[in-house]
């Protein structure tokens, strides 16, 4: 029965939803982290999907997270020389995290979210009915 | 094709000279109809549709569907081909399950070809397609179990 199948499928996007939501979170959380080198400075995180590929079974394909990667977009830079952590010329580096973005990241993957928790639901509804049939 | 008195012989014997005044035998593959190899289908493709919505954020990603035509001229055995002599070997004209790539609307800047909307609005009439196989099957049941007690 292939229905169950799509508990799998659906499954691995939850997870994968979820470890986009916790990049984001974190992302958000550390959008004022400063520091005093551009090393030791965040950079915000995300997530590489790629499609989980079976073989043998074409139709069920699924989502994995193949890795975090850090953005390469240059660090702000802000001039505080009264800042503990301003280096020697006053500046501080503050993360290159823009809220803007990660807000979408997250209404994406809480709706890519609902939408498998609903697919989710459904199967399990016409399997219940699958089960119960002939009484 | 299945009788109900398979495997037992006296049985079988007296179904025989039942069928001489009566030619009555069910067979189940007849009376389920269609219906069962639509369960099937429709559970297939429920699965290439959940893996769709799945893979909404994945750059790169092909949306796929299946073709319930050429699936039903492969149920009903109307996609043979013809053959002129008996000894020619049969083939199928289309795969029955073949998955086909569904073409983009809107085509997004990462590759992905998914359209939500789309696949939401498949998955739910195919589960309603589904549940309508289900209910007919349920009665063909009914049918049959009535027709055995002889209520």
């Amino acid at each position: 029965m292939s229905l169950f199948t799509v508990f799998n499928t659906a499954g691995s996007s939850l997870h994968a939803q979820t470890v986009r939501l916790n990049t984001t979170a974190s992302n958000l959380a550390n959008a004022d982290s400063v520091s005093s080198s551009t090393t030791t400075t965040y950079r915000a995180r995300h997530p590489v999907f790629a499609t989980q590929l079976k073989d043998g079974d074409d139709a069920a394909a699924g989502v994995e997270v193949l890795g975090i990667v850090e953005s390469q977009a240059p660090l702000r830079r802000e001039y505080q020389p009264n800042h503990p952590l301003a280096n020697q010329e006053g500046y501080v580096m503050m993360p290159n995290v823009n809220p803007i973005d990660e807000m979408a990241d997250m209404i994406s993957a809480s709706r890519t979210y609902q939408s498998n928790v609903e697919v989710m639901n459904t199967s399990k509804q016409l399997l219940l009915k699958t089960l119960a049939l002939g009484e | 094709m299945r009788r109900i008195s398979d495997g037992d012989s006296e049985a079988d014997a007296n179904t025989h000279l039942f069928k001489e005044s009566h030619t009555v035998s069910i067979s189940f593959d007849n009376a389920l109809g269609i219906h069962a190899q639509a369960l099937a289908w429709r559970s297939q493709r429920a699965e290439v549709i959940a893996a769709n919505l799945a893979n909404v954020d994945t750059p790169n990603y092909l949306a796929r569907d299946m073709d319930f035509q050429s699936a039903l001229a492969s149920a009903q055995g109307s996609d043979y081909l013809k053959v002129t002599y008996p000894a020619h070997l049969q083939t199928y004209g289309s795969n029955p399950g073949e998955l086909l790539y569904r073409l983009p609307t809107q085509p997004a800047i990462d590759g992905n070809t998914v359209e939500e909307e789309q696949e939401k609005a498949a998955f739910a009439s195919n589960a309603l397609h589904y549940e309508a196989s289900l209910r007919l099957l349920s009665g063909r049941i009914q049918e049959l179990l009535s027709a055995i007690r002889g209520e």
